[in-house]
């Protein structure tokens, strides 16, 4: 692998990052123009939705495997794409709820609250975006800082969790072809099932290795109880 | 039933729509069915619109609504045909594949004459009518469509139902090579009515729409339509359609049991599982209307379900 490719420069990072903001904003500015020139089929509405949804998840998914690519390709910068990455999945999500609550509903509240504590599809996917709101707010440096890393990063172990809600959610909606939810649980067992993996991996490592202690006080004996 | 032959052209020769888009369409059907149907066509396709495809003459139905009807490219483009793929569009891209001629529909079971019948035969079985209907999909969209086509009682009474027969089962055409093979429902697709259900005038075998052949994705060449009940239950390209004393096993309530009943009459109460009947989207409008009871038909068929608990026959 070519060193600019391993060791982008700041610039070469900047223009990544802007092409990667391009193709994220593809989905939408087709959904916009397709709908402005009636092109979304018979019902756009319904076309709105499930781009939206799916986009969301997709985002998500690609979110959730920038670690592992970055882990066997070594390319480290990949890393520096995932913040972007998580909040256009927050942005589709949200305009995903938002074309429900305008369009399915109409801002009709009380059948809004209704349909997401009655139908367990609704319950999950709605879990699922209240639990991208607190990452999405903590999605900046200065965040990260005010929290530390180590809650900051505890904060956001639960992209896992949204990412199953958001899986089930798709399996709870279908009618009977169940190959999409199928495709994504798979893509979502692999990425979760890397992660347990390499915890695994730690695990033998750590017991494998001699005990952590200095050496020092091999030997020697330690007094822990007073005289 | 009072049938009416108007002599002037009727309304739906005259409604604009998307015609030229799908031309080509057309135009390929057309003559992939010339051999077989042209008895029943007017001239030939020219190169200005698929004149062939043309059904006439077509009497008006008392049953018709006036209420403005979907757009032709709409109800041609947007079908659940699970066996030709499961977006909405996917019919419309290959249902193209499925020959309609020769086609043949059974009638058998508990029926004094069964009887094969020759699609075209089934053509001249009674006069065609336009019935232009609501119809309701379970998904919570629905559309006004002019059918054309004739009352499935004509069909049934030329078999002479036993006493014993109670229900009717359909059969649909189920072909793997140019169908889906995954098993997303039980293949072939089966839909059944209650013998009442069947004999009501309000039931018709559809075989055309827009005063045309019914295009394939629609359920070429013959498909049932009953306007009370969710769509899913008006099964398309049938090919045998059986008298039975005991009720049949339909294909969603097989698929699954506590989401789709036997009856799924039009209800604005009885919710799905996992979302609401109370409101629907009609295709080309945004705003949301209210779900009628039976789909509007409740004059008609109420009487059908009297004394029964529709929240358990669902
Ligand atoms: C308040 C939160 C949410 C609501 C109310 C909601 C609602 C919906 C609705 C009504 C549909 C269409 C169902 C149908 O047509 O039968 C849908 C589809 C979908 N939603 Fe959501 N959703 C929510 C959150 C999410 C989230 C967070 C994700 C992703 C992680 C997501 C992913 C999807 C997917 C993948 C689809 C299916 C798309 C397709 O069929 O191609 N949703 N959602």
């Amino acid at each position: 692998m070519s060193r600019a490719l391993q060791h982008p420069s700041a610039d070469q990072i900047g223009a990544i990052k802007a092409f990667v903001f391009f193709l994220c904003m593809l989905p939408a500015a087709q959904l916009i123009l397709g709908w402005r020139a009636d092109s979304l089929g018979a019902n756009p509405v319904e076309t709105i939705t499930h781009a939206t949804g799916a986009w969301t998840l997709r985002l998500l998914l690609i979110t959730l495997a920038v670690t592992p690519l970055r882990r066997y390709t070594g390319l480290h910068w990949l890393v520096r794409l995932r913040r972007m990455l998580g909040l256009f999945a927050f942005a589709y999500g949200m305009a995903h709820f938002g074309i429900y609550l305008w369009l399915d509903h109409f801002f009709d509240w009380q059948a809004i609250a209704n349909d997401i504590l009655k139908r367990p599809y609704i319950t999950v996917g709605f879990a699922a975006l209240m639990l991208m709101v607190p990452l999405a707010l903590t999605s900046n440096a200065a965040a990260i800082k005010r929290m530390g890393g180590r809650r900051w990063q505890a904060l956001h172990r639960s992209v896992y969790a949204i990412a199953v809600f958001g899986v089930l959610h798709y399996w709870w909606l279908v009618k009977a072809d169940i190959l999409q939810p199928l495709i994504y649980s798979a893509v979502l067992a692999v990425l979760l099932g890397l992660r347990a993996w390499w915890r695994e991996l730690e695990r033998r490592r750590q017991l494998a290795a001699p005990p952590p202690v200095a050496p020092s006080l091999k030997g020697k004996v330690i007094r822990i109880v007073p005289k | 039933m009072l049938i009416k032959r108007p002599a002037d052209i009727p309304a739906s020769e005259i409604t604009p729509r998307d015609l030229f888009d799908d031309r080509r369409r057309f135009l390929q059907q057309a003559g992939a069915s010339l051999i077989a149907g042209a008895a029943l066509w007017h001239g030939v396709p020219d190169n200005a619109r698929a004149a062939a495809t043309r059904l006439s003459p077509l009497a008006s139905s008392p049953f018709s609504t006036t209420e403005s009807q979907t757009a032709y490219k709409s109800v041609t483009t947007y079908n659940n045909f699970y066996e030709f793929g499961t977006d909405k569009e996917d019919p419309a891209r290959n249902a193209d594949k499925m020959a309609v001629r020769p086609w043949t529909v059974r009638v058998e079971g508990l029926a004094g004459k069964p009887r094969t019948f020759d699609i075209d035969d089934l053509l001249k079985l009674a006069p065609l009518e336009e019935r232009i209907y609501r119809l309701r999909c379970v998904e919570a969209w629905s559309m006004v469509v002019p059918w054309v086509g004739f009352p499935l009682s004509a069909l049934l009474k030329q078999v002479d139902p036993l006493g014993s027969a109670k229900y009717v089962e359909f059969v649909t055409h189920y072909d793997a090579s140019i169908m889906t093979r995954r098993q997303i429902l039980n293949w072939p697709y089966t839909e059944g009515l209650r013998l009442d259900e069947a004999m009501h005038p309000l039931t018709i075998l559809a075989v055309g729409l827009y005063g045309e052949v019914l295009p394939n994705q629609n359920g070429a060449p013959v498909r049932l339509v009953v306007p009370w009940k969710y769509g899913f239950k008006s099964a398309k390209s049938i090919v045998a359609i059986r008298l039975h004393e005991k009720q049949p096993a339909t294909a969603w309530n097989q698929s699954a049991p506590q989401e789709y009943g036997f009856y799924s009459n039009v209800n604005p109460e009885v919710d799905h599982p996992r979302w609401s009947q109370a409101s629907e989207r009609r295709i080309g409008e945004l705003r949301k209307r209210p779900t009628l009871m039976f789909n509007g038909y409740a004059e008609q068929v109420a009487s059908l379900y009297q004394g029964m608990d529709l929240r358990k026959h669902y």
